[in-house]
């Protein structure tokens, strides 16, 4: 990754965060307007996730991904912190390489 | 300043410092992940300080790191952080301060911040745990980034470690807290259904990108 996209994804996300308090003011986008951005990132997440566990470029390939997410989706539920999610399903994912 | 220090005694401050301390550890595992992407110890440093929204770096690299190109990581990062301009709107009420001090305090509309300004029952409690806890955060996630991507640069072999499949599982840490929106549900079934019918026929970043239009179905299920 360049640094000019770093620093363009730097003024556009700030710009984002900058509408409300600085840009626009007192006024303020409808409620469905609100609603839809701050949903936006809910099927964003649920894609990345399905895309990352089994997905390679552009084909779908079932590997040590799916059993360590799985693992990681269980943590979360019960409340696990997020380091420990993430590490649990690196160590399930190198573990099952290492047997299999 | 006798008002500052009581104002840190503020209810929100035990709360905002315990969210920023678990959010220095989440910003170690983006320095790791960050390296171990491909970006350098002083990109993944800059991305944190000036980027500043942690599922949308977290997307950067990921998507990098899974073989997508720049300007579909891009998008799917600023797509995340659309979020971060509706939060825009709720937090700037509260701010009611200076020009320079609302363009500081931009910077630090995030999830959690917005989060603790929200959870407070009068405005000026509401400012105090923005700025409280949108600063800790600042610290301790660049802090947590520092030390992650200087460790991450120890790992020759980061695939070995289970790399890839830190990533969704990161993606489902940060999808979590999100789903207690109304309508998430069905946006989020939607968006996983629409990514895997792409995936085979479209360039990588692509499903994810197409995914957001499940936004809306997210919208009408909240309207019911």
């Amino acid at each position: 990754m360049s640094w000019s996209a770093l620093l363009i994804l730097a003024v556009a996300g700030y710009a984002l965060k900058a509408l409300g308090p600085l840009l626009l003011g007192d006024r303020r986008p409808s409620e469905t307007v609100a609603r839809a951005l701050a949903l936006l990132a809910v099927p964003l997440l649920a894609a990345l996730v399905v895309v990352q566990t089994v997905g390679v470029a552009d084909r779908m390939v079932i590997d040590a991904r799916l059993p360590a997410v799985a693992v990681a989706a269980l943590l979360v539920w019960r409340g696990a912190p997020f380091l420990v999610v993430v590490l649990a399903a690196a160590a399930v994912a190198a573990g099952l390489r290492a047997v299999l | 300043m006798v008002r500052r220090l009581r104002r840190l005694r503020g209810p929100y401050v035990r709360d905002a410092l315990g969210i920023a301390l678990a959010t220095g550890i989440y910003g170690v595992s983006f320095g790791v992940l960050s390296v171990s992407a491909g970006l350098s110890v002083a990109q993944t440093c800059a991305m944190s300080l000036l980027v500043f929204t942690g599922a949308s770096q977290f997307a950067v690299v990921g998507v990098l790191a899974a073989g997508g190109s720049v300007p579909t990581a891009m998008g799917n990062a600023l797509l995340l952080a659309a979020r971060n301009a509706a939060y825009g709107f709720v937090v700037a009420p509260v701010l009611k301060t200076s020009r320079l001090m609302r363009a500081v305090a931009a910077h630090l509309v995030i999830d959690e911040s917005t989060a603790m300004a929200r959870s407070q029952d009068n405005d000026d409690d509401a400012k105090g745990a923005f700025w409280t806890t949108g600063l800790a955060v600042f610290v301790l996630w660049n802090l947590g980034t520092a030390a992650g991507a200087l460790a991450g640069q120890a790992f020759a072999e980061p695939a070995a470690l289970g790399l890839d499949a830190m990533f969704p599982a990161a993606f489902v840490a940060l999808l979590a807290p999100q789903l207690r929106q109304a309508g998430a549900v069905p946006a989020a079934v939607a968006g996983a259904v629409i990514a895997l019918a792409l995936l085979p026929f479209a360039p990588p970043g692509i499903p994810v990108l197409t995914a957001a239009l499940a936004v809306f179905v997210g919208v009408a299920a909240a309207k019911r």
